[in-house]
């Protein structure tokens, strides 16, 4: 199974302020862990909200709003994708993760991804057809 | 404190097998034995679920489980002096287990990983013992998830990773790492055997329990382990990419109502574009590191031809077609001959394919192949010489022993008129 790994932004990943020597050591040890184990698919960390866009879709509308967001606790600063055998498999991984944030209060957040047997009984028939209908007029415009 | 409270036999045990490669190979170094490695490990894996709920998980639970398997050994060496008074030799291990030092342990933990996975695929041993013995020592399952996962019994698996073992311990099997050529020769059968788990797990079906496609991840971990052991080795990235390409379109390979869908017919925006991407990625390292290109890295580079097309009209059959000449050099297999020839067919048309196919028909090793009638019948087909096509689907009906496919070549053959 899949798993992503959010790390949660904090006060100062938002004020732009980069990892210590210490940290990115520690963070790139565990990284070669991950890739050395196998499981490590993808991962990445992201510039502050400052530098993002939010679009709002309310009411048949779509409004673009730029950062920085509120809500830090809400917002995120890195993530991995790891393929792991379980849940289980994936926290104890997360649990040998350095503190992502040292002298702040940091939170990983794991959620599993969804896999096609996940789908099963939403995947209706008329979705399909809907699926199939869009995937020809796909293959209409890019023959032509 | 949560460790307090969470800690339950599933926890233990899957901390024990993220570190059950390492463990194990690490003592089989200095128990020279791979079935003493694997107890010690057990035993270790024991007092930790006895342990562990009362004192927490351990800061660093790999070099515990070490200690704690290590001290085992001198235990047990011990007692074995007392009883058979083997004097010399006991003292020269326990003074080895004596200056075992902890900190030397990180340098040559991928050697011990890497020592363990040559060792289990020894070419001592017969290849399904390479399968048994890998998926067990190095991914750490257990003996009933392997038997479920190759569709056999938990009694065949166990005796079959006994033999196994004393085979090794008969053979004297030195284990030392090699280098250069002697590494490049030890690494073969590994790749061989980690594609062997990748295709028990890609055969598998929908009613199939999950333990057999989760063998698909368990061979991509594998690959991937290795390639970080050995980065030189073109075809450890080559057989990355090649599985990483082939799970891609897992999600698309099997219908709503499971049954398989071909290639041709995918939903081409159900393949998984991170796969895609990483497959992409270890080709490109795999073709960097060598030329020619081996088996599993030409494999790789037809499946890439496939994962880059957006739709089954863009494939660059001409260049199929070229992979698939340097893919019959290296194996010289007249079933790869026939691979090649359905490539020249869409590359070039059916005649010419045919031409192709009529000169493998004389080859004995493809006399009872049902799938060289099967392919002849679709050339003969295209060509409108559906008659012909006829006799040549029944042939292939007749000799297929998969009784849907035999249903579905006579359903052709009728429909031919």
């Amino acid at each position: 199974m899949k798993v992503m790994v959010i790390v949660k932004a904090t006060k100062n990943s938002e004020a732009g302020i980069m990892p210590g020597e210490k940290l990115l050591t520690d963070m790139g040890a565990f990284n070669e862990d991950l890739v050395k184990a196998g499981i490590m698919l993808a991962g990445d960390g992201l510039h502050p909200s400052v530098k993002g866009k939010r679009i709002r879709f309310a009411s048949g509308k779509r409004t673009v709003i730029d950062g920085p967001f509120a809500e830090t606790k809400e917002l995120i600063a890195g993530y991995w994708i790891w393929q792991v055998r379980s849940m289980d498999e994936a926290v104890e991984w997360a649990r040998r993760c350095p503190d992502p944030m040292p002298g702040e209060e940091a939170e990983l957040e794991l959620r599993p991804v969804f896999e096609a047997e996940d789908f099963g009984a939403e995947y209706t028939p008329e979705l399909r057809a809907r699926d199939e209908q869009l995937r020809a007029e796909v293959e209409r415009q890019q023959k032509k | 404190m949560g460790d307090f409270e969470a800690l339950t036999r599933t926890t233990v045990e899957t901390i024990w097998r993220i570190e059950a490669p390492r463990l194990i190979g690490g003592l089989v170094r200095f128990v020279r034995d791979v079935d003493r490695a694997e107890d010690l490990a057990q035993e270790a894996l024991l007092v930790a679920l006895e342990r562990w709920p009362d004192t927490g998980i351990p800061e660093n639970p790999g070099a515990w489980l070490m200690t704690t398997a290590k001290r085992r050994a001198i235990d047990d060496a011990r007692r074995r002096r007392m009883m058979d008074g083997k004097h010399a030799e006991i003292e020269r291990s326990s003074t080895r287990w004596a200056t075992f030092d902890e900190n030397a342990l990180d340098d040559v933990v991928g050697d011990d990983v890497l020592r363990l996975m040559l060792t289990a695929c020894h070419p001592v041993l017969a290849k399904e013992a390479r399968v048994a013995l890998t998926l067990k020592l190095v991914a750490g399952l257990s003996t009933a998830e392997i038997a479920r996962a190759c569709l056999t019994s938990e009694s065949t698996i166990a005796q079959r990773i006994v033999r196994a073992k004393r085979t090794l311990s008969e053979a004297h099997v030195p284990f030392e790492v090699p280098t250069g050529i002697d590494l490049h020769n030890r690494v073969v059968p590994v790749l061989e055997a980690v594609y062997l788990v990748f295709n028990e797990g890609y055969a598998a079906t929908a009613g199939d329990d999950w333990m057999r496609p989760a063998l698909c991840d368990e061979a991509m971990r594998l690959g991937r382990l290795l390639v970080g052991l050995v980065p030189d080795e073109a075809e450890a990235h080559g057989l990355i990419a090649l599985m990483e390409l082939q799970a891609s379109r897992t999600r698309a390979r099997v219908g709503a109502d499971g049954e398989p869908v071909l290639l041709f017919e995918q939903d081409r925006r159900k393949w998984d574009r991170l796969l895609i991407t990483r497959g992409l990625a270890a080709l490109d390292r795999a073709s960097s590191l060598a030329r020619p290109f081996g088996a599993y890295t030409l494999q790789a580079a037809i499946a890439a031809c496939h994962a880059r097309a957006r739709t089954p009209d863009d494939t660059d059959w001409p260049r199929i077609v070229a992979l698939y000449d340097g893919l019959a050099e290296v194996t010289g297999s007249p079933v790869v001959e026939l691979n090649r020839a359905v490539a020249v067919s869409m590359a070039y048309g059916p005649a010419q394919a045919l031409a192709l196919v009529d000169e493998l028909a004389e080859e004995p090793a493809l006399r009872d192949y049902h799938l060289l009638p099967a392919v002849r019948a679709d050339l003969l087909i295209k060509l409108d010489r559906r008659h012909e096509a006829k006799g040549e689907l029944e042939r292939a009906a007749a000799l297929t022993e998969n009784t849907r496919e035999r249903a579905l070549l006579l359903a052709r053959a009728a429909a031919c008129g």
